[in-house]
């Protein structure tokens, strides 16, 4: 851990020490000379007002002082008055009433004084004594080549945090200060009062005080400027210590499993407006994602048992044996791995519950297996049903999506219903009650009894959505029954929405099976669908702008009822209109809206277009090759000049020769594996 | 194919007679592939022809496969390991440490479940390559002897011509292509006076007891030179050793043909001063004289030249005459031949133009990388007698090579009289880490045949997907679309097996400190066996791969990636394998490989025009990945994320965060990115 809290827990200490050796003071004290210097503790701050004994008790500045205490003592700093009485004449006593001032000590060290002129209120005194006290940590500046210094001197070493205030004293001076005192060695602080710097950096608004990040430490070519983050917040202590702390966040999304945290982890207090705020700043500018290091310890046991291992020998008799999901992966591949886990969840979800088999197989050791199975991807689930082909499962890598798969292939597809009851029940959704929870719509395909070739195609469309939608057909004599209830033609279909208890009707004429498919999944989808992480890849899939209602609560329903409407009335007939509101969504904000916005709200947002480049260079092995070649091609010019002097120093020369063979071997910088150049890399 | 035949037994002149009046005997039998010799790579390539249902025929001068290992190696234990136990199941990793199986699809027809011993008994690779025939049911003709092989042009067979092959009985047989797998079966022997002398390898006692108290010469220096003084080191009164090179040691040239350790205990009695002895000089300077007691004296050629013909071998000069001190002054009971063989060209006519290599490579046919003749196209040798190709390299000229340079040529052969093309496995670009992850850890041929045959990715456009070529020649680069009838449009990669450029070799202390490499960024000074990886923009031209720059195996890429060497041969560490690979593949294609979960691919959809090819073709295809209830878990009691879903109202506790971001197989990079992480002080 670097210096950069020491202050801080001079603070803490005494605060500590405080509490123990002293009874919390919340008013003034009130001390003779004498007294008081023997209060003074080496190294501790203290503010002191020397007044005349026979001055009134009462006055603005004191009161002020008197405010002053408690926050003062928060930071370790002690406060008193002291009264000059005539027996011990101090020379911090002045002679006249209205010549008096406030002292600071550290120690007994006199720091500063104060006229009480310039501690004209609670903000200025606590300001003042900070400032006094991080002098260093605070750099106060005039002119634009102070922090155009600063700044060189700090790229590649530390960030910076740049603070313009109209004067000293006010609040905003007090918010920076009190900022400084816990991050000050951290970052350097560096304030201004004057306007022309600030101009200079390019602000517009200059009435108000400004604060930046600039963003040293990362900048490696001294050429180049820090990039600057303005807070755009007003200044105070609370919104400079969260600005500073989005500031933290890394620049990159960067999280990778295996990494340890330490268990606290990051504790954001963000207010969700201080939040959005800030990203909405960053988005803008810089793609800022708060990222958390995933610390799945790579040595945690999963509950492997639930799922069985097959190896070579075992997965033929077991996929034969037993209707069973297999999950193909290599044990060394990171997707694979994160997967494993999710398919562990749907194991424990379904313990004891399920017919399904559960399996797994590690093609880092059955590599012949997989490749049998036609694997050569990982990782992939296949499941394996009795009399039918192994089916791939081709939705969302995660647990809900496989249970999902699951359980709605517990059931044939399609699945033949024979009866006008049975059909009934279906499409209420009572034939498969525990099922409807994974797929809200039933299909039912109605065909007469002859119409073969449609049955066919609608069987096969019923074979590929199968684990995704249910399905289900039907062809006896008495079908018209159906067809006319429900306004159907034949050969059609019938989608039961079970949550809206809506039956609609689609008529089928020559369609092939892939339209079919194309139809019912078409159908899924809603008219003004909730956006979630899930989801959105369906609605991409349609290649229509997306309308975005960003919401921050639950839809009022007047604006979705706003919205339907201008579905309804075909308005929106190019859009895919959509609320988002999911925990996630919070930060995808468009930069477009203003921070005092109200939610929700739909804004135009045009995104940026960079392209994914490689996140880091790699070695460039070429090049080091080739730079040893030329080294070996070099040496041998020395060795050459030295002939004129062969005759006599044969011998060395030959020395030389067997010292320029062995050279190739000492520029190799290889690294020794010992112990204490090992740690010496880690760390 | 044995040399040791037997004298084939021609039945009754009668029988003969009445075959060769037969009138079905002038019609040829035609076959599209003929082999010849059904050893260890006849086999291998008649399973391969079997398997892809091709017209083919076996010929074999013996009763039963194999009949070289029914007379060698004369003490019967083979040097090629037969390792059982790996610790591993991945079968195609064992076959790294099997040296003597043959490829098939039968897990049965391993050898290590016929031999128990790490040196097997070459009798057990007799019954191997037995079963390995029958089982299979290979058609293969046995005591079929082919006599001559000579070439009939005609402009309808697939080369241009066809060969035409006799054997003993006279029947011919008409060939569009023609295996040649009959490895070397001659003796080699050299010519110097007294030669008639020395008994062969082929033909000596191998009973230690006529060995007795005798002073024994072998000439030679190879494993059955060594094989044969192993065998009657404890008996003779000494054993010296004559050959014109240094003795070349296994495991510092990493050549398995070189002097194997299980071989030469001999070098360990003559630097432990136990009377036996090395020496080195060229065999044809020497003559062997018998003296009238029957003992060999060694002299000088030059000696007996001197000499007037119809001398007495006692009157003849001996270097001892001059020198009194002569190595070699004692007279020897017995001078043994041990001088390795060399292919068998007297079976093929001269129009076929198959000569012999140049000096170096004299015992082998001249071939092409592809394995076929450079004098007769459609003529391929395989096997042994295909070492030329990598001789003192690689492990072409042994069955844990060539059973893969036959599966080459098989596939060649494949594309370009069945238009069946190279296979190969197209993958989205997001497996691209991943599939050469998978091959440099299993794959056995890469591995064996290293800087012979390489894996070839093949980019499609725009670096979205590729296909996978395995173990092709990479000699034959530059020919690569039509050999394989694949397209290199747009970028490959070439994924190769080396030891660092300065480790092998006969004189190299190949025990040096720091000779083992630990860190990514020095990965391309390892030494031990490597993966290495070759970017290249464009199909390198013929001229860049022959005139590629020395000790290159392959002409100067884009961009290279050495994957550090693993004391384990396990290229699988996150960081120190897998990491580095990603980012070398990912700044050769200009993109971004990284996983992601299917949460970032969401907000990537949303923020960006653009996502990254992980997220386009897995998230956006409805296959994105998903993270786990854990990791939600984690995230809440972190308190990165509400469990609840946020109110919005209540803004002191919406904590929630804009993004959680979770990247897979993405570690921190070294340096300030790494830094600004660890440095989070979080006391507050």
């Amino acid at each position: 851990m670097s210096s950069g809290f020491n202050v801080f827990r001079v603070g803490i200490s005494f605060v500590i020490m405080c509490s123990f050796y002293m009874p919390t003071v919340d008013s003034l004290l009130e001390l003779s000379p004498q007294k008081y210097f023997s209060t003074l503790q080496p190294g501790k701050a203290s503010l002191a007002y020397f007044c005349q004994a026979d001055s009134p008790r009462t006055s603005v500045f004191l009161e002020e002082l008197n405010e002053a205490v408690r926050p003062l003592q928060d930071y370790g700093i002690s406060v008193a008055k002291v009264n000059c009485v005539k027996e011990e004449i101090s020379r911090y006593c002045g002679k006249e009433k209205d010549l008096m001032k406030a002292y600071l000590f550290k120690g007994n060290v006199l720091l500063r004084e104060f006229p009480t002129d310039t501690l004209f209120d609670v903000n200025a005194i606590v300001a003042h004594v900070l400032f006094a006290l991080l002098f260093n940590e605070v750099k106060y500046i005039t002119n634009v080549e102070d922090l155009q210094n600063i700044e060189n001197a700090l790229k590649g070493k530390a960030n910076i945090i740049f603070s313009y205030v109209r004067a000293i004293g006010i609040p905003e001076h007090r918010a920076v200060m009190e900022a400084a005192f816990v991050y000050g060695t951290t970052y350097q602080f560096v304030l201004t009062t004057e306007i022309a710097l600030l101009e200079n950096i390019g602000s517009e608004d200059v009435e108000y005080a400004h604060l930046y990040f600039f963003h040293c430490k990362l900048v490696l070519d001294l050429t180049q400027q820090c990039r600057r983050t303005l807070m755009e917040q007003p200044l105070t202590t609370l919104n400079i210590h969260l600005f500073i702390k989005t500031m933290k966040a890394p620049l990159l999304v960067c999280a990778f499993g295996g990494y340890s945290v330490p268990k606290k982890g990051y504790k954001f207090q963000l207010r969700t407006k201080a939040w959005l705020l800030a990203f909405w700043e960053l988005s803008g500018k810089r793609f800022a994602i708060f990222i958390f290091k995933k610390s799945i310890d790579r040595k945690r046991k999963l509950p492997l048992e639930l799922t069985v291992e097959l190896t070579e020998e075992t997965f033929n008799a077991t996929v034969m044996a037993s209707d069973s999901i297999v999950l193909f992966y290599a044990g060394w591949q990171a997707v694979s791995m994160a997967f494993l886990q999710s398919y562990i969840d749907v194991a424990v979800q379904l313990k004891g519950t399920s017919t399904m088999l559960l399996t797994r197989i590690n093609c880092a050791d059955w590599s012949d297996v997989c490749t049998k199975q036609n694997v050569t991807e990982f990782p992939i689930v296949k499941m394996y049903k009795k009399g039918e082909n192994p089916v791939s499962y081709a939705g969302m890598l995660g647990t809900k999506d496989l249970l999902k798969f699951i359980q709605l292939n517990r059931i044939s597809y399609p699945v033949n219903i024979t009866s006008i009851q049975e059909a009934e029940e279906y499409l209420s959704g009572e034939l498969y009650k525990d099922l409807i929870s994974y797929s809200s719509v039933s299909v039912l395909g109605l065909f007469s009894p002859t119409m073969t070739t449609a049955k066919e195609d609608f069987s096969e469309a019923g074979n590929y959505l199968k684990g995704y939608v249910i399905t289900g057909i039907y062809s006896e004599e008495d079908v018209l029954l159906l067809s006319n209830k429900y306004a159907a033609s034949l050969p059609g279909l019938l989608l039961a929405r079970h949550t809206e208890g809506k039956i609609e009707s689609i008529p089928l004429a020559n369609t092939h099976a892939e339209d079919i498919v194309q139809i019912v999944t078409d159908a899924l989808l809603e008219m003004f669908p909730e956006i979630t992480v899930e989801n959105l890849p369906s609605y991409f899939r349609l290649q229509k702008p997306l309308l975005i209602l960003f919401s921050d609560s639950s839809i009022n329903p007047q604006y979705k009822k706003a919205i339907l409407t201008l579905v309804k009335q075909k308005y929106l007939d190019s859009l895919t209109p959509s609320p988002i509101n999911s925990p996630f969504t919070s930060g995808i904000t468009p930069n477009a809206i203003p921070p005092a916005s109200p939610l929700p709200i739909i804004g135009p947002t045009i995104l940026p277009a960079q392209e994914w480049k490689p996140p880091l260079p790699a070695y460039d092995f070429l090049s080091m090759m080739d730079a040893a070649t030329s080294q070996h091609s070099t040496r041998k010019i020395p060795q050459c000049m030295k002939e004129t002097d062969v005759q006599e120093n044969d011998k060395e020369q030959h020395e030389d020769k067997s010292a320029v063979r062995k050279e190739p071997i000492e520029t190799l910088r290889i690294k020794h594996w010992n112990r204490s150049n090992w740690f010496k890399e880690v760390n | 194919m044995g040399l040791s035949a037997v004298a084939p037994l021609w039945g009754p002149p009668g029988l003969l007679l009445a075959i060769a009046l037969h009138p079905a005997l002038s019609v040829p039998l035609r076959r599209d592939y003929c082999v010849l010799g059904a050893g260890p790579a006849g086999l291998q390539m008649a399973y391969f022809l079997q398997h892809a249902g091709r017209d083919y025929e076996v010929f074999e001068r013996a009763p039963r496969p194999g009949s070289f290992f029914t007379r060698y190696p004369r003490h019967r234990k083979l040097i090629s390991i037969n390792k059982r136990y790996t610790g591993k199941a991945n079968a195609e990793f064992n076959l790294r440490h099997d040296w003597n199986s043959l490829l098939s699809h039968d897990p049965r027809l391993l050898f290590r479940h016929y031999s128990r011993a790490y040196f097997p008994d070459a009798r057990d690779m007799v019954r191997y390559l037995g079963d390995f025939a029958d089982t299979l049911g290979l058609r293969i003709q046995y005591n079929t002897t082919i006599a001559h092989v000579t070439l009939d042009k005609d402009r309808r067979a697939w080369n241009g011509h066809y060969f035409i092959l006799t054997d003993q009985k006279g029947q011919v047989h008409q060939c569009s292509v023609l295996l040649v797998a009959t490895g070397l079966s001659v003796p080699n022997q050299v010519d110097f006076p007294g030669s008639e002398n020395v008994e062969g390898y082929e033909s000596v006692s191998i009973d230690p007891e006529d060995f007795i108290g005798q002073n024994v010469l072998i000439l030679g220096r190879g494993n059955s030179a060594f094989e044969t003084a192993e065998n009657i080191l404890g008996v003779t009164n000494f054993i010296h050793m004559l050959s014109r090179s240094r003795v070349r040691l296994s495991w510092a040239t990493h050549y398995v043909g070189d002097l194997r350790a299980i071989n030469n205990g001999l070098l360990d009695t003559y630097q432990l001063k136990s009377l036996d002895g090395l020496l080195e000089s060229d065999l044809r300077d020497l003559a062997i004289l018998k003296d009238s007691k029957g003992k060999f004296h060694v002299t000088l050629k030059f000696f007996l030249e001197e000499a007037s013909t119809n001398q007495s071998a006692d009157a003849i000069t001996l270097p001892q005459d001059d020198n009194d001190n002569f190595a070699m002054r004692v007279p020897y009971d017995r001078v043994i031949r041990c001088l390795g063989w060399n292919f068998d060209f007297s079976i093929f006519n001269k129009s076929l133009r198959l000569n012999s290599g140049n000096a170096f490579g004299k015992k082998y046919p001249l071939i092409r990388a592809s394995y076929e003749s450079k004098g007769s196209r459609g003529l391929f040798i395989l096997g042994t007698a295909s070492h030329s190709v990598d001789y003192r390299k690689s492990a072409g000229g042994f069955i844990h090579g060539f059973r893969y340079t036959v599966r080459a040529v098989h596939r060649l052969l494949e594309h370009r009289h069945h238009s069946v093309a190279w296979p190969a496995t197209e993958l989205p670009i997001t497996q691209l880490t991943s599939s050469i992850v998978r091959r440099v850890n299993e794959a056995s041929g890469l591995y064996q045949m290293f800087g012979v045959l390489a894996d070839v990715i093949l980019l499609k456009e725009n670096a979205m997907a590729f296909e996978y070529l395995e173990e092709f020649p990479i000699q034959m680069l530059a020919q690569l679309e039509t050999l394989t009838g694949r397209k290199a449009r747009h970028g490959l990669f070439v994924i190769n097996m080396e030891y660092g450029r300065n480790f092998s070799g006969p004189d190299k202390d190949v025990f040096f400190d720091d000779r083992s490499v630990g860190h990514t960024e020095d990965a391309w000074q390892s030494n031990f066996l490597h993966p290495v990886i070759y970017y290249y923009r464009y199909l390198p031209t013929e001229q860049e791969v022959r005139f590629r720059p020395a000790h290159w195996p392959l002409p100067r890429p884009t961009a290279i990636h050495h994957i550090v060497e693993d004391f384990l041969t396990d290229w699988t560490a996150p960081i120190g394998h897998i990491l580095p690979l990603r980012r070398f593949l990912e700044n050769c294609l200009d993109t971004d490989l990284r996983s992601f979960y299917a949460e970032s691919c969401f907000l990537f959809a949303l923020t960006r025009q653009k996502l990254p090819p992980f997220c386009q073709q897995g998230y956006l295809r409805m296959q994105g990945l998903m993270s786990t209830e854990s990791l939600w878990q984690h995230r809440v009691e972190s308190r990165l994320l509400r469990d609840d879903a946020p109110t919005g109202r209540d803004l002191e506790d919406s904590s929630q965060q804009p993004g959680d971001q979770e990247l897979l197989g993405a570690p921190l990079a070294p340096g300030p990115l790494a830094q600004s992480l660890d440095s989070n002080k979080e006391e507050l």
